[in-house]
């Protein structure tokens, strides 16, 4: 993992080891768990970041199931790389339908009021404040001749940032992120006789960040320096067709397996560097449900978005403060044996301007003597499995009350 | 190692019974605790092997685990402290073809037996993380079956050692819509060829805080004289951070 224990093996005067004898790098941006230690990037949601146990370990892999329009999926891809440019991460973007370049332009602009960004034109701008506010700041003029304040050190201190979403980040700030790209059509696939398991695309994706991963020095194995990044990969939409794999076109796909052998490459490639990965996947095309299930299993986070849009549920006024249901299915247990679901089962999320929100579905108060309240059961969707560390409960059949 | 399920299996770490082949399955739920559980009960005695899947799961208490990465063409190979424990990482070379990685791991398997002469160890154990992920690679189920077959042939009855698997399932049991197939068919040929099987399941009355799960412990044992007996019982479970406690149904300490 990310923060090597190197405890065993030492001769020792005691058996008595400090957990903080470990060597733990500290990059900008991160910050160890306080539940078991490891290593933690946030998402750019602060809700998200909280369900998944504080944020996203470094070298694991977290699956979104992408909603039907791929609205709210794309959102948080944009929130991950948005929060890697702010912590000055580098990122590796990989996309089969839009151009990477193109989803970098519509990164949402953080909002700024506390984080100190290095811009070359702040300094001259500072003087000139004092003329343009003696007319504004006519009760505080005593601090008119301060300068403003900027605390350079909360980009480091500060996890999790804030973004607007009806603006796009400026391009200095974009600018100044390290970032790589794949996009699908500039790698011609030649239609190989050998018989891979993957399509060319996965393959060569993996290359790509292998070289990625080796030459910018994220390898874990590379010799310890001071200054050590994290590598943030966002892979859009993997399984659709544009990435030549027909898991979402037919019900017993050819290449089954290419997807589910391509996750399986991808954490090896993370569980030894130093990088994080969000990969979406659009799931309501899959129509196995096994496939989904060890797709699943081979990630190591899991989420899924369902969003209103489109259905009935749209009009329906129990759903009116929100914008979608979140079900969490899938959280690691990292260092202990038990994980820790979150445990309400309800999650609802609204995209607001300035922040994603993930809460708890709360119905509204049932004023009227006249409408019937649709039952908990019904709004939480037909499709419950037991399980046992948490689902939506459906052994409505086994409990007579 | 959970001293509740040592209770529960009448094992303890000091008197282990040779040529034992246990299946650790699951059903929508993550026996994978079971699997640090054995693990831990043989690393008290035994040269231990395990292999396959790379979890980033670690052991408390300072144990180390040796992963070795399935797909990828690097070798990651630790080796544990103490001079009773050693563990080995099965060298593999990446695959082209499906069938060959198992075969080429059986032949391995049987060529590091033979290595290692020279020192005193107790009898192999050979744990195996997740044959379900050989399922999801695109292996077939037939292929997946003869590598445990192997395995059992060398480890049990060659070496007199013991072997523990995890199988992972996702459907019903009742339904047989052919989804899951490939692991329903891995599950049962698995099951008739072990001779413990630890089966974890959720609850049928679906999630509770408190009770994580059930687990169906069923022993078969081959006695000479009085032919096959299976033995069942039923636990209900719980996984804390640092163990597991197993009580019976009904017992939990939620509700007494």
């Amino acid at each position: 993992m990310a923060a090597p224990m190197s405890g065993v093996g030492k001769p020792s005067v005691t058996s008595f080891q400090k957990k903080t004898r470990s060597k733990l790098i500290s990059i900008a941006g991160t910050r160890p768990s306080v539940q078991n230690g490891q290593l933690l990037v946030s998402t750019g949601v602060t809700s998200l970041d909280y369900l998944l146990g504080g944020g996203l370990a470094v070298g694991t892999v977290l699956l979104i199931e992408e909603d039907r329009y791929d609205s709210y999926s794309r959102m948080i891809l944009k929130y991950f790389l948005a929060e890697g440019v702010v912590c000055r991460h580098e990122l590796f973007v990989a996309a089969a339908q839009d151009n990477p370049d193109d989803i970098l332009q519509e990164l949402p602009a953080p909002i700024l009021d506390d984080i100190a960004i290095h811009k070359p034109a702040e300094q001259p701008r500072l003087s000139s404040e004092p003329q343009e506010s003696l007319d504004a700041m006519k009760i505080a003029w005593r601090y008119q001749n301060l300068p403003k304040v900027q605390s350079a050190l909360a980009s480091s201190c500060r996890f999790g940032h804030y973004y607007d979403v009806s603006k796009t980040m400026e391009p200095e700030i974009r600018q100044a992120a390290k970032f790589h790209r794949f996009y699908v059509p500039e790698h011609p696939t030649q239609s190989s006789p050998t018989h891979s398991t993957m399509p060319e695309s996965y393959s060569a994706l993996l290359k790509s960040l292998q070289e990625v991963i080796h030459r910018e020095g994220f390898d874990l194995a590379a010799p310890m320096s001071n200054s050590r990044n994290i590598l943030r990969i966002g892979l859009h939409s993997l399984g659709s067709a544009l990435w030549g794999d027909d898991l979402c076109c037919h019900d017993n796909p050819k290449n089954g397996h290419s997807l589910t052998t391509f996750l399986y490459g991808l954490r090896a490639l993370l569980r030894s560097s130093l990088s994080v990965a969000v990969v979406t996947v659009p799931s309501h095309l899959i129509q196995d449900r096994a496939l989904m299930g060890s797709i699943t299993r081979l990630c190591d986070n899991a989420i899924a978005l369902e969003s209103f849009k489109g259905s009935e549920r749209e009009t329906n006024p129990l759903y009116k403060d929100y914008h979608g249901l979140l079900y969490v299915r899938q959280i690691p247990h990292l260092n202990c044996l038990a994980s820790k679901l979150p445990d309400h089962k309800d999650l609802a999320f609204k995209l607001k301007r300035k922040q994603f929100t993930i809460e708890r579905l709360h119905l509204p108060p049932d004023l009227s003597e006249t409408v019937s309240r649709v039952s908990r059961g019904e709004l939480s969707g037909a499709a419950a499995v037991a399980s046992a560390c948490g689902s939506v409960t459906s052994g409505n059949k086994h409990l007579d009350f | 190692m959970f001293t509740e399920l040592n209770s529960i299996l009448n094992a303890s770490p000091d008197t282990i019974t040779q040529g034992e082949f246990i299946l650790i399955s699951d059903r929508k739920s993550d026996a994978s605790f079971l699997i640090h559980h054995f693990l831990t009960f043989y690393l008290k005695g035994c040269q231990l092997i395990t292999g396959q899947r790379k979890r980033s799961a670690g052991l408390p208490g300072g144990t180390e685990r040796v992963a070795v990465c399935f797909e990828s063409s690097r070798n990651q190979h630790r080796e544990s402290s103490g001079p009773r424990r050693r563990s080995h990482g099965l060298p593999q070379r990446s695959c082209r073809r499906p069938e060959e990685p198992l075969r080429v791991r059986s032949v391995q398997f049987e060529q590091f037996q033979g290595s290692d002469g020279a020192e005193e160890w107790g009898p192999p154990v050979l744990l195996v993380d997740d044959l379900s992920v050989l399922l999801s690679l695109g292996v077939s189920v037939g292929a997946v079956l003869d590598f445990s077959h192997y395995c059992r042939v060398t480890v049990c009855s060659q070496l007199k050692g013991n072997v523990a698997m995890l199988a992972r399932c996702d459907g019903e049991e009742e339904e047989d819509d052919g989804d899951d197939e490939g692991s329903e068919r891995l599950l049962k040929g698995l099951t008739h060829q072990c001779s413990l099987t630890l089966h974890v399941q959720g609850l049928p009355t679906g999630y509770c805080r408190d009770i994580h799960g059930q687990v169906e412990v069923c022993w078969r044992r081959r006695r000479q004289c009085e032919g096959k007996y299976t033995q069942k019982k039923l636990f209900q479970y719980k996984v804390h951070d640092k163990g597991a406690s197993f009580f019976a149904p009904g017992t939990s300490s939620a509700v007494l």
